[in-house]
């Protein structure tokens, strides 16, 4: 398969190619690796049957960029790719602020810059019973920590997303309490699958998509992955999160993948792979047990859903 | 007008189908073709019953009697359109899948709703028939099929609940329900006063 390299992408945006002709192996690694002594051998090839393991292929790049859910550009799916089309994702600041050495403005370049971006191909899953297969362009978060240099005190990250209604029109209606806010635990910041994501299919990472610069979690519900982030606050209090904040009931700060926990509405067994028919057998933590499960070990994961 | 109004509706109930199939097959529908044929077919169930409903207040605003045929065909198309959307549900969504259909039936509120809006409509739609009405009789066949406000009242609940967070449309939906269901209970209200003073006039 052939990755063009368009030249309006900086270098540093660019995928390592050994790594991303090798993300079909990447795939299967992290499949396997995830669903350890389960189902191992069974990555199968094909269409495999009703309910069982199935290879995870990559989702379209077209259905990944206009079937979103980003409410800063309207409610339906497919409007955040027209709303956001005119949005201009740079220049862009992050602001780091709270417990941290030194709290100030980062010009986008600036916060990432000399971080080499990597290639990852995860899973998301939607707390509405779809999911996707996507490539991912980024930094490990956990890079990105240790170059702002928080204090000890710190216990969990908080992540804010643009607040500008002119920028973003779907935020001119109150359906959710704007900015939209998302959180993290240190550890799960600071876990090896955590990325903050610059691109997506080797290009830039498109408006829809949370452009320029967005929260990728592999193991938790899709809405934890913070888009067009502006805010890093380090903290010692969990950070109120604005799922949880919209409706607590339904929404928790964890938000973890997990097939034996239903949301009260829909039922999180099983779901829909875009583009596939079958519903599958969702697995714990998005098939990512082994990488994350430890982080929660002990807790009640229904009452920390 | 009475001699187009038919036409147009079998225009307006079935032109909705090939429209989505046509769609469907073009690829227009989406990444997620089912979810939204889901969506679409449901919502059209919830019109056609609203405008089922629409038709006895418009009967009394115009005394066009005529529409009473009307009223049943609406009604009819409400109960075609929700057995499309249980089918989509039944065989695209959960490909019959029974235990998962049972337990999203049995545990989540707003699919038990919807299965009752849709159970409710059955009896209706079997006795929608002129012989039907002759055999049981004005009065029984009328108080049988108020079921359709209990059975409009849970797809409007259905509609409400299968929304993530953005419920602007259920709530313009459940406006006009609440304002066709409002027209009975103040005709009732009405009556029973009108009743009463008939009987006090009396005594």
């Amino acid at each position: 398969m052939l990755i063009r390299k368009p030249d309006d992408i900086p270098s540093s945006e660019i995928t390592p190619e050994g790594l991303y002709q090798n993300r079909r192996a990447f795939i299967g690694t992290a499949g396997a690796l995830a669903l350890g002594g389960l189902a191992a051998p069974s990555i199968a090839r094909g269409l495999a049957r009703h309910g069982e393991v199935q290879e995870d292929k990559i989702t379209p790049e077209n259905d990944a960029t206009s079937y979103n859910n980003f409410y800063e550009f309207g409610t339906d799916k497919e409007d955040p790719k027209e709303q956001a089309k005119d949005f201009q994702p740079k220049p862009w600041t992050v602001n780091v602020e709270g417990l941290v050495k030194t709290p100030r403005a980062y010009a986008f370049d600036d916060l990432l810059s000399k971080l080499p971006v990597q290639d990852r191909v995860y899973r998301m899953r939607c707390v509405e019973a779809w999911s996707m297969v996507i490539p991912w362009q980024g930094v490990p978060l956990k890079d990105v920590i240790a170059r702002l240099e928080p204090l000890p005190s710190a216990k969990f990250v908080e992540f804010t997303t643009l607040y500008d209604p002119k920028r973003m029109p779907g935020q001119r209606r109150a359906v959710l309490p704007w900015p939209y806010k998302e959180g993290l635990r240190m550890d799960e910041a600071t876990n090896a699958l955590t990325l903050l994501a610059t691109g997506m299919y080797g290009k830039a990472l498109p408006n829809q998509n949370g452009a320029p610069l967005r929260l990728v979690t592999p193991w938790k519900y899709g809405f934890k992955g913070i888009k067009s982030i502006v805010k890093i606050r380090f903290t010692d209090r969990m950070p109120n999160t604005t799922w949880n904040d919209a409706n607590s009931s339904e929404y928790g700060f964890y938000a973890n993948v997990n097939p034996t926990v239903d949301h009260p509405r829909w039922s999180q067994a099983k779901e829909r792979r875009i583009g596939e028919f079958l519903r599958r057998n969702t697995l714990m933590f998005n098939g990512y047990a082994d990488q994350v499960a430890s982080m929660y070990a002990g807790m009640d994961l229904r009452k920390f859903y | 007008m009475r001699r187009w109004v038919r036409p147009a509706l079998w225009v307006l109930v079935i032109f909705p189908a090939p429209m989505l199939v046509a769609q469907l097959l073009l690829g227009q529908l989406g990444a997620d073709p089912i979810d939204k044929l889901e969506r679409l077919s449901g919502l059209w169930a919830l019109r056609f019953l609203i405008a089922s409903l629409a038709v006895t207040p418009l009967m009394r605003l115009t005394g066009w009697g005529w529409l009473v045929a009307e009223r049943r065909f609406l009604g009819l198309a409400a109960f075609f359109w929700a057995m499309a959307h249980l089918s989509v549900y039944t065989v695209l969504d959960w490909f019959f899948d029974w235990h998962e259909i049972w337990k999203d039936i049995a545990e989540h509120l707003y699919i038990t709703l919807g299965m009752l809006a849709f159970v409710l409509m059955i009896p209706l739609a079997l006795t929608s028939t002129k012989a039907s009405i002759r055999r049981l009789g004005g009065a029984r066949w009328n108080r049988l099929h108020a079921l359709v406000y209990v059975s409009v009242i849970a797809a409007g609940f259905h509609y409400v609940w299968a929304v993530k967070k953005d419920i602007a449309q259920p709530i313009f939906y459940g406006t006009m329900i609440a304002i066709l269901l409002a027209f009975r209970v103040v005709w009732r209200i009405q009556r029973r006063s009108s009743a009463r003073s008939v009987s006090g006039s009396v005594s």
